[in-house]
């Protein structure tokens, strides 16, 4: 028993992850809709964002609402080395993670000084902050947003012209490294460390257990996850501009699946993204355009039940022990 | 006499204009189980603190074999050698039984495998192998205050501090916690007591140190600090002093 159960557990989900990575990969070659291709793209860049955010905020248990920046930061770094310097993006994107993980230390910094809500409030004000600043830098070309022209097909530029399926595999590969940095982290000292620190900040200090870089090295990691998914954000789109890769929104986009989910667990992300990207997409192209906002009611009113039905996130119908909403349930 | 392990000088520490400590003073000998005894609000709690790191005295010094440990921090504590549990149980609740115990193996331990062999020892120690894979939520407040024991072992101490360890537990588990810690002395490490329970007590310590009021009152073998007449008072008030 005991570590045997771990290992064993660890294994398993190893095995899983290979199987669904197979599934995944076999996925998009029946189908035919470039509508539905597309959408799958999404769902998978989402899982690995979400996951990204759930190093941060489900292991760590600082619930950040501004990963927008770090997303931003990644897109517009690479997107601009591309289009003015002719650096492929495979390594932009690198650069964007680098800023990007730069950028949540910076944040942290200060922030994660403030201990509960307040750590949220900043990050969402600070977000909020440079979405408006980007907004009016005219380096970045201000609001008018950033196009990236065609050049040549490339997979060191992340070029397919009209095509989806490429991006499938550079979606799927980008959860599938997540998803490892996630599993890794899990079973590592780090892992234990962040999720000491998520449940119970003095108990973890007094085991040794230093509180403030924990944080600042889950938020790096999680930062720099974000900013290459907006990398790859931007080359799949095309196009940038502050609203769509810096906005509120999509900070909430990228926490939900995880919430969703299941916080602090490996599988919640990506069962997160697999039931609320088809949904609010699919909603979106059925009922909204008629400007009443009739998607956003038919999603909200899901995200409640879904919250009310399964509060420790969508994990737990599989009897996949979840960690953080598991013990908050049961403790009630 | 060998150099006690611990040494308090003068510590003092007041929260927001409330004296906590006020300049206590005593030694700690190697291998010896201390207790901490005094009334509600006499400041073992907050001693405790500052013994362990968590806060740092406003004036005094804490040496740990010689050397100074106190505004030093909590993580450097545990780092060289104390650990401790709390009056109220702190358990990691996403975790089970054994990673909370893991949490604390990885202070001495970088790896995995090895955190978790050292975890495993801890809990056999403590006779929690049984609940190893549990939640550590699903224990009873008994179970917890092993696992705590477990989770400040895994650390690997020289001095242990328990915060009311015993405190609200039947007689038969108490017996359970005492034994335990008479097994945790016999592996060297030493221990300081908080507790309110003076008939579990008073048997198991070697020596008593008194607060009340912050300051020290006295210290000295179980049965000369029960028939100090300034305890008595401290404890029952005058009336019983007298008698």
């Amino acid at each position: 028993m005991g570590d045997n159960a771990i290992l064993k557990r660890r294994r398993r989900e190893l095995i899983v992850g290979a199987v669904l990575l197979i599934v995944l990969a076999v996925l998009p070659l029946p189908i035919e809709s470039v509508y539905l291709r597309g959408l799958i793209v999404l769902t998978l860049l989402y899982a690995g964002l979400s996951q990204g955010w759930n190093i941060l905020g489900g292991y760590c248990g600082q619930i950040s609402l501004g990963h927008a920046l770090y997303f931003g930061i990644g897109a517009y770094s690479s997107t601009i080395l591309y289009v003015t310097l002719g650096i492929p993006p495979t390594l932009g994107m690198f650069v964007g993670g680098a800023l990007a993980a730069l950028a949540a230390l910076l944040v942290g910094w200060p922030c994660f000084r403030l201990s509960g809500h307040y750590y949220a409030i900043a990050t969402l004000v600070i977000s909020q902050m440079f979405l408006l600043l980007a907004s009016n830098w005219n380096f970045i070309n201000a609001s008018m947003g950033i196009t990236i022209p065609f050049r040549t097909q490339s997979w060191l530029d992340l070029e397919f012209r009209t095509a989806i399926l490429p991006f499938h595999y550079v979606m799927l590969a980008y959860v599938a490294v997540v998803w490892i940095i996630a599993w890794f982290i899990e079973g590592s000292r780090w892992g234990f460390y962040w999720r000491a620190v998520k449940d119970d900040a003095a108990a973890a200090s007094s085991l040794g257990v230093r509180i403030f870089s924990s944080k600042m090295a889950a938020a790096a990691i999680s930062g720099a996850v974000t900013g290459v998914g907006g990398a790859l954000y931007a080359q799949y789109i095309a196009f940038i501009d502050p609203d769509s890769v810096l906005g509120l929104s999509l900070s909430v986009l990228i926490a939900l699946p995880a919430v969703v989910g299941g916080v602090g667990t490996l599988w919640g992300p990506l069962i997160g993204a697999a039931v609320l990207i088809p949904v609010q997409q699919l909603s979106a192209s059925w009922l909204g355009g008629s400007g009443d906002g009739a998607d956003l009611m038919i999603y909200g009113a899901l995200i409640v039940v879904l919250a009310l039905a399964r509060p420790q996130g969508l994990v737990s119908l599989f009897g996949i022990r979840s960690q953080a909403g598991g013990a908050v349930v049961d403790r009630a | 006499m060998p150099e006690p392990i611990l040494q308090l000088r003068n510590v003092s520490k007041s929260f927001g204009g409330v004296a906590a400590n006020v300049d206590v003073s005593f030694d700690v000998a190697r291998g010896e189980i201390l207790g901490l005894i005094g009334p509600n609000g006499a400041g073992k709690s907050s001693l405790f603190n500052s013994i362990s790191g968590a806060v740092a005295p406003d004036r005094g010094e804490i040496l740990l074999e010689g050397r100074r440990i106190s505004g030093v921090g909590a993580v450097a504590c545990t780092q060289s050698g104390i650990g401790r549990t709390f009056q109220v149980v702190r358990s990691f609740d996403s975790m089970t039984v054994l990673e909370n115990v893991m949490v604390g193996a990885f202070a001495r331990l970088r790896g995995s495998h090895e955190a978790m062999a050292k975890a495993r020892a801890m809990l056999e120690f403590c006779g929690l192998e049984a609940r190893m894979d549990r939640p550590a939520y699903m224990l009873t407040p008994p179970e917890k205050r092993r696992l705590e024991i477990a989770r400040a072992l895994a650390t690997q101490p020289k001095l242990l501090l328990l915060d009311e360890m015993l405190t609200g537990l039947t007689p038969t588990e108490a017996q359970g916690g005492v034994q335990l810690i008479r097994d945790v002395r016999a592996q060297g490490v030493t221990i300081i007591m908080v507790e309110h329970v003076m008939e579990v007590l008073l048997p198991l310590i070697d020596r008593a140190v008194v607060l009340h009021l912050g300051r020290k009152l006295t210290e000295g073998s179980p049965a000369e600090v029960v028939r100090n007449p300034d305890v008595i008072r401290a404890y029952l008030g005058d009336h019983y002093a007298a008698v």
